[in-house]
Order: structure tokens, then C-alpha cells, then sequence
């Protein structure tokens, strides 16, 4: 109550400070706030947003869509996790596209959405995500805001530093947060230091095809690899992981890899990685690993079986991988528009440190080393530092660039974003965040051009931010301006599942090739219904295919006998609307699936193993017109052995 | 009470500032004068033969078959849904449609029914009558044309008592 009366009183405040026409913040015990952020968020009915933004959903799995600077949330992505809303993961249709080689994994953590690129700026083409628990990357096309690819990584576990793209998405990067052996053995865990490894693996995109293919991996010393990043620009050939646990700790991480003063950056040259790789220095290992495709005719996702891998060794390719001591278990690692700086998240350090891409060439050059770890080159920390920011604040995380020669780095411990300038390396300016900013967005912030205006804090505690609901509260993410010298807090406003990273692009690069249907004439699912007329049920043995359709608002056929106990049905449901927004759904009663929404267009099937002879009701789960209620049918289930004929129909019996 | 309290601190900032908030309004149907008689704003020509890309009468000829048969492969793959040519379904029976409407009619309100059900007279009050919009199912001008040439057909023919 208090709450709302203060709520009150800075609105009505505002309202007197605007008419005065000052500028004047309003002090609370929460935040700053001044005159006219609600105007600054506020996308009025019937017009759009000017950026869509992609969070991650972390332990869901899945990828949020929202609106800039509104907030507002579109639509949530499926993605690794199954999602009984429209039967993605349970559908027969989508299961393959969540197969491994540990069989069917229903869940994942999904940390980091990255937009593919054009000449190093997101072109509206794909979103990428990785998998961190089972390791995966999984593509999305952004003309149906569906899921149509997920590849495996083998030799891998928590793929954390993952899926940073190059500038032209040449490839896209994946590497082990946890070292394991490789291949993977019965080894006791004290022998880490002998038989743990890591990998960076690089995942090649075909131009043509647009499909993904493991090109090659890396073996690396048994660090845990981080975050990631491609160079652009001069810096173009170049990828960048951060390592932490160089001491390679096996056990009390918390402390015992939190000693070494340095940890690495660890600079690989892609390009001359594949001309290795086309030279024949890569060894074929044998792994088995899942590549799962969505046929977007078919309607229907494709498990492939992968059996080998071609693997590279540093020692065998000289120039291909070199360690940039940074201070300290360094988490992001981000090149700046110019692709020169490099510049590294010490979340234990007191600075933010700051490579230099050309001095890393000099110092290589002049063969300015400091030891080596299994054939990688250490390059001396002077010869590559640019600049330290001094006392940034504390735990910095990652950092995203404006374009004007800002940059904004995230500081989990002190819960603040500051701003800092490149090439000075001086703190310009800071603001808190509530609370435990972990990444933070700005649109374009990693690519060559950002279109900077925002930045969106990503915080990992809300605590009193919202109405409480219970022990588990929402994530809370923050729109901040940045198109002054001052950056200003806009609007606090809820996401699902815990955002590890986001990605922020404009509207009107999208919304043009946004899909509104599958057209019916090009659906080419083998058990498609393609009209009424086709509308039919089959018996083969215990498996019956019912061939179904579904319009406002009716199924056909829509009564249906002869179904026994222990027959396995296959509800195979054509949408046949072609108009923009009318998904259908189905389900039935007792069915130990999910339901299945089918979009305009489509065809997907639902599995149902009736139990219990008797009369089953299954109807339109997705309100489509005046009659929705009347779009309903029946099934009749009959004992095994009883001889009740296969019979369907919609309208009259005498079909 | 919260609400009315920001909108008045929008209101009065827009005042201020002189800078709309959330950018152009787009003049949509809700915003046009709905007080108007249904029809009143459309043309002759709208009346008599619907609204949408047909905006002119049609230069038939004879019935060709081929597009009779396209027409046909079409009408069974997007109408029959709701369309018997003989009985009313969820929608009205067609075999006679060619007879109650004109051709320009007829495709007008395949190619641009959510117009026609706002705006047309005739559309509203089938909408009323039968509580079931027609669906758009995304013909092209020449699939249009395609099923007017089946209707053409099947009106010269004897109805049947059996769905077809």
C-alpha cells in the first residue's frame, strides 16, 4: 500500500516538475527516474516496437521474444526443452529434433542467442543458441520464429563458449566450459590433470544449404572455456575464448581455481585452422554425434547419425592457437566495432583488461613468449595489453559496445553497468542495476555497427523489484537510454526463464520476411489431408493413421469407431486455413502426450495409445471462431479382440 | 486509479514536450466513423459487385475446361471444408452462386473476405446469418478466376443429392 502511495506521489511530482519544465530526478529509496521515461517506453495500441530483443531462456530451455522499448513479450521459442503448449518435442513430427547420442534429452540450458551476420552486423537471417548441459547448437530462422536445425558437439561437455559467429558466419563457435577425457573414459577424477582435455570446435554454415556442419575441433589443455567471441574487421580470421581454472582443479572450484593470478585468453586463427584442416593435418576420430534437421515442406524434423570428427592438434599446427594472459577467470571476452580491442571480463580482477589486436600480431612476430602450454604459446601480458580500466567496479562480466567509442561492461558484484571510454580506458560514467546484472545487451553491441540507443541489463536477482509471487520470482531485465552522455534508467520489466544473454535487433529487418502461413499447395508431409475429400482413417496391424482435417470449426472426419485397446493412433492433422493467425489445436481425453497446435498450412501428429474401451472426446484447443465450441468430435474404443469395423465420418454416417 | 494518474503525466508531457508518444497513429477500420450506415461509403460498383482487387467487370467468353478442372482442384482442396454445392454446410451452398451474384462478386469475396465481411452489406448479413466468417484462404487472382470457372460449369449441371 505504502508502495503504491510513493508510486503516487513520483507520478504526481512528475507531472508538477513537467509543467515547470525542469529536469529533475526524483529520489526514491529504489531508483532514479526523470520526467519523461514513460514516454520514452511507450508504444502506443496499434503501433510496434522499434527492436525485437531474443533472451535466452537458461533452465527453460528455450529463447524469449520481446518488444524495445515497450518490454512487452511476444512469443517464447522452443527450442531444446519439450513444450506441451503446441507439442514441440512430443509432436511425432518434432521429436527427432531433440535426439542425442544419450537418446532423447527433453530439457536443456540455453545460455547465449547470437544473430547470424553479413560483413559483421546481424542480418535478420538466423538466431543461434547453444545447449550448455548436453552439448548442442540449435538454429532458428527468424522468417518462422521456429527451430529448424540442432547439431551435437562431441568431445564436449557444458558448451559454454558458444555460438559466437564470424563476420560473415563463416563458422560458429562452440567450446567445453568443463574438460573431460576425450574421447570420454572410465578414468579416476584425480587423474584430471593426465586425461581431462578441452575443445574448441568450429561449426562451418553452408552458404547454399544454410545447414550446419561440424568442421573441425580443436584439442586443448583441460581448462574450463568461457565466453567467446570472433574478431571483425583487421581482427577477422581470429576467434577468442576466455579460460578459467588454468591451476586445472578438479574439486572445490570455488577455491581452488580462483588462485592463479593470470588465466588465458586464448586467440585461435580460424582461417589458418582450416587451411590445416584442407592440408590433411587433421586427425578423423571416431565420435557419434546427433545432426537433427526440420524439413519446413515436409513438415518434419530428420535425425542423421554422425560417426567421425576431424580433429586438430596445436603441436602440429604451428600458428594456429596462442594463450593472452588476463586477469582473472576472465567471463566475457569482446571485440570492440573497430576489431581491434579485445577486451575481457576478469570477474575476480580489480580491472577490466584490454588486448590489442595488432600488438598480439607484433609481439607473435617478435616472438615475445612466456612459456607454453602443450605446443600454445604464452604471449607476454605487456606485449598484448592495451589498457587496464582501473576500478571499474567489482566482478565485471562482459561488456557491448555503442558504436560512438563507448563501452559498457557489466559489474555483477557491485549490480552496475559502467561506461568507459575505448582508448582512454577512463569510467565516464555508471548506474545501478536491481540486481546482479549478469550480461547486458545493447542492439548490434557485439557487431561492426551497433545501433546502440539501449542497453538491457540482464539481472539474475529481482527480490522486491515485483509483486512477490511465492519463493520463485521472476528474472528482471532493464532498459536503459544510452543516447546521452548519462545513461538513464527506462523501465524494469519481467522475462521467462533466467536470461543469460540477449540479442537486440530492428524491427523492420524482420518483420518484412516475417512467415504468416505454409501454404497448403507446398506442404509435402506424407500423411497430409490434402482437403476434406481426403479426410480418411487406415488401419495397418495395431497402428491406425487417421488422416484429419481441421477448419473453422470443424474436424473431418469427426465420429470415428473401430479403434481398439492397445492400437497405437497416429492423429495426423492438416490446418487447411490459409489465413495469417489461425492455428488449430488438437488433443484427446486421457492422452499422456501433450496437445498439438498445428499453424495454417501444416500438418502434425499427435500419438494417442487408448488403455480403456469407451467413448473419448477430442476438440480445438485454440479459440478460432464463433463455433469454436462446436469443434469437437469422437472416438469410440473398443475392446482388443473386438470386431466393431473401422468406420468415420463427419456430418452423416452413410459416407 | 495508478493508470489514469500516468496517462495524465503523459497526456500533460505530451503537452509539454509537443512530441507524440509511441509514433504515427495508423488510421485503421476501428478509428473510421462507424456511425455510418453499412454500404453507405461504398461506390455503385462496390454494391453491386463486392469489394476487393476485381474493380472492374469481367470479360468472360465460353467455359474453358482446363480451368474448369483447375477450378475444381482448388475447390476441393480449400472449400469443401465449408462449401457443399448442394446443401447448406457451414457456409451457403454454391452450385447456384454464379446465379445470385456476379462474377466480379464471386471472386471479390474469395480474394478479400475480411474486407467484405466488414464493410459489404450482403457479406455482414450472411456473417449474421451464418456466424461462420469466411475464411481467406490466400487464393491468387488466377485461382479465383479458376474457381468462378467451376462455378460456371456446375451451375449448368443437374444438382445430386450426394456431397460432392
Amino acid at each position: 500500500m505504502q508502495n503504491i502511495n510513493s508510486n503516487k506521489l513520483i507520478l504526481i511530482s512528475l507531472i508538477i516538475l513537467s509543467f515547470i519544465g525542469i529536469y529533475l530526478g526524483c529520489k526514491s529509496s529504489k531508483d532514479v527516474v526523470s520526467g519523461d521515461v514513460a514516454q520514452a517506453v511507450y508504444v502506443a495500441p496499434g503501433t510496434y516496437d522499434e527492436f525485437y530483443l531474443f533472451t535466452s531462456g537458461g533452465f527453460n530451455g528455450q529463447v524469449g521474444v520481446y518488444g524495445l522499448p515497450s518490454g512487452r513479450h511476444f512469443k517464447t521459442i522452443s527450442v531444446f526443452s519439450q513444450n506441451p503448449e503446441t507439442g514441440y518435442g512430443y509432436s511425432e513430427e518434432t521429436r527427432p529434433m531433440l535426439m542425442t547420442s544419450y537418446g532423447f534429452v527433453p530439457w536443456d540450458d540455453a545460455h547465449h542467442p547470437e544473430l547470424s551476420m553479413t560483413d559483421g552486423v546481424p542480418d535478420g537471417r538466423f538466431l543461434f543458441i547453444n545447449a550448455n548441459n548436453t552439448p548442442r547448437v540449435a538454429k532458428i530462422d527468424l522468417k518462422t520464429f521456429e527451430t529448424t536445425e540442432i547439431i551435437e558437439i562431441p568431445n564436449s561437455a557444458g558448451n559454454h563458449a558458444s555460438p559466437f559467429v564470424t563476420e560473415n558466419t563463416e563458422y560458429i563457435v562452440a567450446s567445453t566450459r568443463f574438460s573431460v577425457p576425450v574421447p570420454n573414459a572410465d578414468v579416476p577424477i584425480s587423474s584430471y590433470k593426465e586425461n581431462f582435455k578441452g575443445t574448441i570446435s568450429f561449426i562451418a554454415l553452408d552458404p547454399k544449404t544454410e545447414k550446419m556442419n561440424l568442421a573441425f575441433q580443436i584439442i586443448v589443455p583441460g581448462f574450463n572455456y568461457d565466453l567467446a567471441h570472433a574478431g571483425k574487421g583487421p581482427s577477422k580470421d581470429w576467434a577468442f575464448f576466455t579460460s578459467y581454472n588454468t591451476e586445472q582443479a578438479n574439486t572445490l572450484l570455488e577455491i581452488n581455481a580462483s588462485k592463479n593470478d593470470k588465466d588465458f585468453v586464448a586467440a585461435v586463427n580460424w582461417r589458418l585452422a582450416e587451411k590445416y584442416v584442407k592440408e590433411g593435418k587433421a586427425k578423423k576420430m571416431s565420435a557419434e554425434y546427433y545432426h537433427n534437421i526440420y524439413d519446413e515442406k515436409k513438415h518434419m524434423a530428420v535425425s542423421e547419425v554422425k560417426k567421425e570428427v576431424l580433429v586438430l592438434d596445436p603441436k602440429d599446427c604451428p600458428g594456429m592457437i596462442y594463450y593472452l594472459p588476463t586477469p582473472k577467470s576472465p567471463h566475457g571476452v569482446d571485440v570492440d566495432p573497430t576489431g581491434e580491442y579485445i577486451v575481457a571480463g576478469g570477474k575476480l580482477a580489480t580491472v577490466i583488461p584490454v588486448h590489442s589486436f595488432s600488438k598480439m600480431l607484433k609481439a607473435i612476430e617478435e616472438k615475445q613468449f612466456d612459456g607454453e602450454v602443450n605446443g600454445i604459446p604464452i604471449l607476454k601480458y605487456e606485449a598484448v595489453v592495451a589498457g587496464e580500466v582501473q576500478n571499474p567496479g567489482l566482478g565485471p562480466l562482459h561488456t557491448e559496445f555503442d558504436g560512438k567509442g563507448y563501452a559498457y561492461t557489466s559489474c555483477f558484484v557491485s549490480s552496475e553497468i559502467v561506461k568507459w571510454k575505448l582508448g582512454t580506458w577512463e569510467v565516464v560514467d555508471r548506474i545501478p542495476t536491481y540486481y546482479s546484472i549478469g550480461h547486458l545487451c545493447i542492439p548490434g553491441g557485439d557487431s561492426k555497427k551497433p545501433w546502440g540507443k539501449y542497453v538491457v541489463a540482464l539481472n539474475k536477482i529481482t527480490k522486491d523489484r515485483y509483486l512477490p509471487t511465492g519463493p520463485e520470482l521472476t528474472q528482471s531485465a532493464q532498459l536503459i537510454d544510452i543516447s546521452g552522455e548519462k545513461m538513464r534508467l527506462l523501465l524494469d520489466f519481467p522475462t521467462v526463464g533466467e536470461p543469460h544473454y540477449a540479442q537486440a535487433i530492428p524491427a523492420e529487418i524482420l518483420m518484412k520476411n516475417s512467415a504468416k502461413i505454409y501454404k497448403i499447395e507446398e506442404n509435402n508431409h506424407p500423411y497430409k489431408a490434402n482437403g476434406e475429400k481426403e479426410a480418411k482413417v487406415e488401419r495397418k496391424g495395431n497402428d491406425v493413421h487417421v488422416y484429419m482435417t481441421a477448419i473453422r470449426s470443424h474436424f473431418a472426419p469427426d465420429n470415428i469407431e473401430g479403434i481398439k485397446v492397445g492400437d497405437n493412433v497416429y492423429f495426423h492433422v492438416t490446418n487447411l486455413e490459409q489465413d495469417w493467425d489461425i492455428p488449430h489445436g488438437f488433443t484427446i481425453k486421457g492422452s499422456n502426450n501433450a496437445e498439438i497446435l498445428i499453424m495454417p498450412g501444416q500438418t502434425k501428429t499427435l500419438l494417442w495409445k487408448p488403455t480403456k474401451p469407451g467413448i473419448y472426446p477430442f476438440y480445438c484447443t485454440d479459440f478460432c471462431s464463433a463455433l469454436h465450441q462446436e469443434m469437437q468430435g469422437y472416438v469410440r474404443v473398443s475392446p482388443a479382440n473386438s470386431n466393431v469395423a473401422l468406420s468415420y465420418y463427419t456430418g452423416s454416417s452413410s459416407k | 486509479m495508478k493508470s489514469k494518474i500516468l496517462l495524465l503525466t503523459i497526456l500533460v508531457s505530451s503537452l509539454i514536450f509537443l512530441s507524440s508518444c509511441g509514433g504515427e497513429k495508423k488510421e485503421t477500420p476501428e478509428t473510421q466513423n462507424q456511425t455510418a450506415q453499412v454500404g453507405a461509403d461504398l461506390t455503385e460498383f462496390e454494391l453491386e459487385n463486392g469489394i476487393g482487387p476485381v474493380k472492374e467487370k469481367l470479360e468472360l467468353g465460353p467455359i474453358d475446361p482446363k480451368l474448369v478442372k483447375r477450378g475444381e482442384e482448388i475447390w476441393n482442396q480449400k472449400c469443401v471444408a465449408c462449401h457443399k454445392l448442394d446443401e447448406r454446410y457451414v457456409g451457403p451452398a454454391q452450385r447456384d452462386v454464379i446465379k445470385r451474384r456476379t462474377p466480379e462478386f464471386i471472386m471479390n469475396m474469395i480474394l478479400n473476405p475480411e474486407e467484405m465481411e466488414k464493410r459489404h452489406p450482403v457479406t455482414k448479413q450472411l456473417v449474421a446469418e451464418y456466424l461462420t466468417v469466411m475464411t481467406n484462404q490466400n487464393l491468387t487472382m488466377e485461382d479465383a478466376r479458376a474457381v468462378l470457372e467451376f462455378f460456371r460449369k456446375v451451375a449448368e449441371e443437374t444438382p445430386t443429392n450426394k456431397n460432392k
